[in-house]
């Protein structure tokens, strides 16, 4: 056996993980209840197991069809990308909104093809004057602006 | 006459000057997004969508329909342009818009879309006016298995629309369905699938998977490209068609305008498939067919009426049953959700302001639309030359402000990367996220009522096709099921799609 369609290989296996974990953690930790009242585990079972069954069609046929490579993963904008939306979150409440955009912005910036340390600065001046005009200012979105530690 | 007395209703709200204003706003933010390219209406609509949550549910559905067809015009602004489609639904005027631009025509090009739109979209408003009544009064009488099984024929459409692999569409949305049951189960109270995580509790808020989904998911994927965008901004001199144009156009508008009215009420069809269809249409039927991909204005002027019309029509679903047609009303209902109205026939009877009032203003919208933008495509463009590299980290911004304020809350972000890592692997293993969120907002949907049909019939699972209106919605996604599975249509819907990709 070829395989033809490598795509289907990891698209297979991604439904199947899914549909087993579901149906498995539901059977295991939920009551499943009778078809005339479903308990919690009954849905999700059956969904589960629908999925994970799906999930070897879409395997088998990574054999029996012709598909195209996976394009490679870009894992630098990937990792930077959402790395930047972590560090967002967790900096606003302790630094505020204006270290909080710095952050999100240059580790963004990062994940591009060009990064000029100039460019980046005065975009991010920028969107930090536009967010404090229109969500702080403008929408009274609660946010706090600079870092607790400094008492405003 | 009852609609008329309606319309009025709905015309005394739209036209209050602050209902104007947000129509306004939610129209100007929709088309400055939407012609960004690679960033469509859902992304557009959840990346704004926090900005309404402190608004009244009036306003803030005006402004969301405003944002919605502000975002589709600007896409197709894009498509003309840039040849890059800023939605779906704008992959077919790509082909003959993009070419009209070349020819030095983007002007009349432009200007058709728009005219066209205008003209489907009036139409539509009143379809929407007249259909939705009587469906509404139909959906009243809905019990838990029609219920049931008009999800499901949601999810089928939504299945047979996404391109690609059915089976893989509809692993998405059985993924979708899925991750929707994360949470509080409300029938026993049990926390599903939470991992003793108290966010979870709540369940996963749909904004945030949207805006992984889309919004992440398409950033990381146009970094990925270094392709230079070619925009004809020089180039758009004479925005006025000749009369030949129009000579050609408006049967194209017309036919278009009644494929997409029609099309765009079944759930899951909508904009896209009216614009697929028209373009289909106008081909077989022109005098001209050789001219099709080289410039033709009726490949321009059907589809974009088409997918107008469609995009309206597509919320009478939303606004009569409660269901959403696509990903773009599923984001409408979370919108009425969270100002706490639940979606469904009850909507027009007991807020007839707020249900006229956002009829009217799709009007009022559109006929927006076409006296600013016009003059103000020039604006569109210098926006198009603006180079990605200071546009991602913009609209970065916007989501990660437009997320965190949901609840103050880290975690959502958290959320919101996990979705935008899933969407990503997604896409690179073509899946499409589209059904998948669409099972995301119908999960606990579709399991009350499952749960409800089963203990009124006593656990016999054959309500659903004894009784008659159940039955029919089944059979329907049987059909369509079938239609796609066989291979003679199916290399047709390849066809279809084969554009895109």
């Amino acid at each position: 056996m070829r395989i033809t369609s490598p795509r289907n290989v990891w698209a297979g296996l991604m439904f199947l993980a899914f549909g087993l974990f579901f149906a498995i953690w539901a059977v295991a930790n939920y009551q499943m209840g009778t078809a005339v009242r479903m308990g919690p585990a009954y849905f999700p079972t059956v969904l589960g197991g629908l999925l994970a069954f799906l999930g070897l069609v879409v395997l088998s046929m990574s054999v029996t069809v012709k598909g195209p490579r996976v394009d490679t993963f870009h894992f630098r904008p990937l990792l930077l990308i959402l790395a930047a939306n972590v560090a967002y979150g967790y900096a606003m409440k302790p630094l505020g909104l204006v270290l909080a955009t710095a952050l999100l912005v240059f580790i963004s910036a990062f994940g591009g093809h060009e990064f000029k340390w100039k460019e980046v600065t005065l975009l991010y001046v920028f969107l930090i004057v536009f967010s404090w005009v229109v969500f702080v200012w403008g929408l009274t979105l609660p946010f706090p602006m600079w870092p607790e530690a400094l008492g405003y | 006459m009852d609609i008329l007395d309606n319309l009025l209703l709905g015309f005394s709200v739209a036209m209050t000057p602050i209902h104007l204003w947000y129509a306004l706003v939610g129209v100007m933010l929709g088309t400055m997004i939407g012609v960004l390219p690679g960033v469509g209406p859902v992304a557009t609509i959840a990346m704004l969508l926090p900005i309404t949550f402190n608004l009244k549910p009036e306003a803030a559905l005006i402004m969301l329909a405003g944002i919605y067809y502000g975002s589709q015009y600007g896409g197709s602004t894009t498509a003309i342009l840039v040849n890059l489609p800023g939605e779906t639904a704008s992959v077919v005027t790509c082909l003959d818009g993009y070419q009209m631009a070349r020819q030095g025509r983007a002007g009349p090009a432009l200007a058709v879309a728009a005219l066209g739109s205008f003209f489907a979209g009036c139409v539509a408003t009143v379809v929407i006016a007249v259909a939705a009544p009587p469906l509404a009064e139909v959906a009243l009488k809905f019990g838990p298995s029609e219920y049931f099984s008009l999800m499901v024929l949601g999810l089928v459409a939504a299945t047979v629309l996404a391109h690609g692999s059915l089976i893989k569409a509809i692993a998405m949305v059985l993924l979708g369905l899925l991750l929707g049951l994360i949470g509080t189960d409300v029938n026993s109270g049990v926390l599903r699938f939470t991992f003793g995580i108290p966010e979870l509790s709540d369940g996963i808020g749909f904004v945030v998977v949207a805006m992984g989904m889309f919004g992440l998911a398409e950033i990381i994927a146009n970094l990925e490209l270094k392709g230079a965008r070619e925009v004809f901004t020089g180039k758009v001199k004479n925005l006025f068609p000749t009369r030949e144009d129009f000579r050609r156009a408006w049967p194209a508008v017309l036919r278009g305008t009644a494929l997409g009215s029609f099309l765009g009420i079944l759930p899951g069809g909508g904009s896209i498939l009216s614009a697929f269809g028209s373009y289909t249409v106008e081909k077989k039927l022109s005098k001209y067919p050789e001219q099709f991909g080289k410039g033709a204005i009726e490949g321009v002027a059907g589809p974009e009426s088409a997918n107008n019309a469609g995009a309206q029509t597509s919320f009478i679903p939303m606004l009569t049953l409660g269901i959403p047609g696509n990903a773009v009303m599923a984001l409408m209902i979370g919108a009425l959700m969270i100002q706490g109205i639940a979606p469904g026939p009850q909507v027009m009877t007991e807020k007839p302001e707020l249900f006229w009032g956002l009829i009217a203003s799709m009007w009022v919208g559109n006929a927006m639309l076409v006296v600013l933008n016009l003059p103000l495509i020039g604006m569109w463009i210098k926006l198009l030359t603006v180079p990605y590299r200071y546009l991602y980290p913009a609209i970065l911004v916007f989501m990660a402000v437009g997320v965190f304020s949901l609840s103050n809350n880290p975690w959502d972000l958290v959320v919101m990367a996990v979705f935008g890592l899933l969407g990503y692997v997604c896409t690179k293993l073509e899946c499409e996220p589209a059904p998948m969120i669409l099972g995301f907002i119908l999960g606990p949907l579709m399991e009350e009522n499952l749960r409800r049909a089963m203990l009124l019939s006593r656990g016999d699972p054959t309500v659903f096709i004894t009784k008659p209106i159940s039955a029919g919605f089944i059979v329907a996604s049987l059909i369509l099921l079938v239609i796609v599975a066989l291979p003679a249509l199916r290399k047709k819907r390849q066809e279809v799609f084969v554009e895109e990709t």
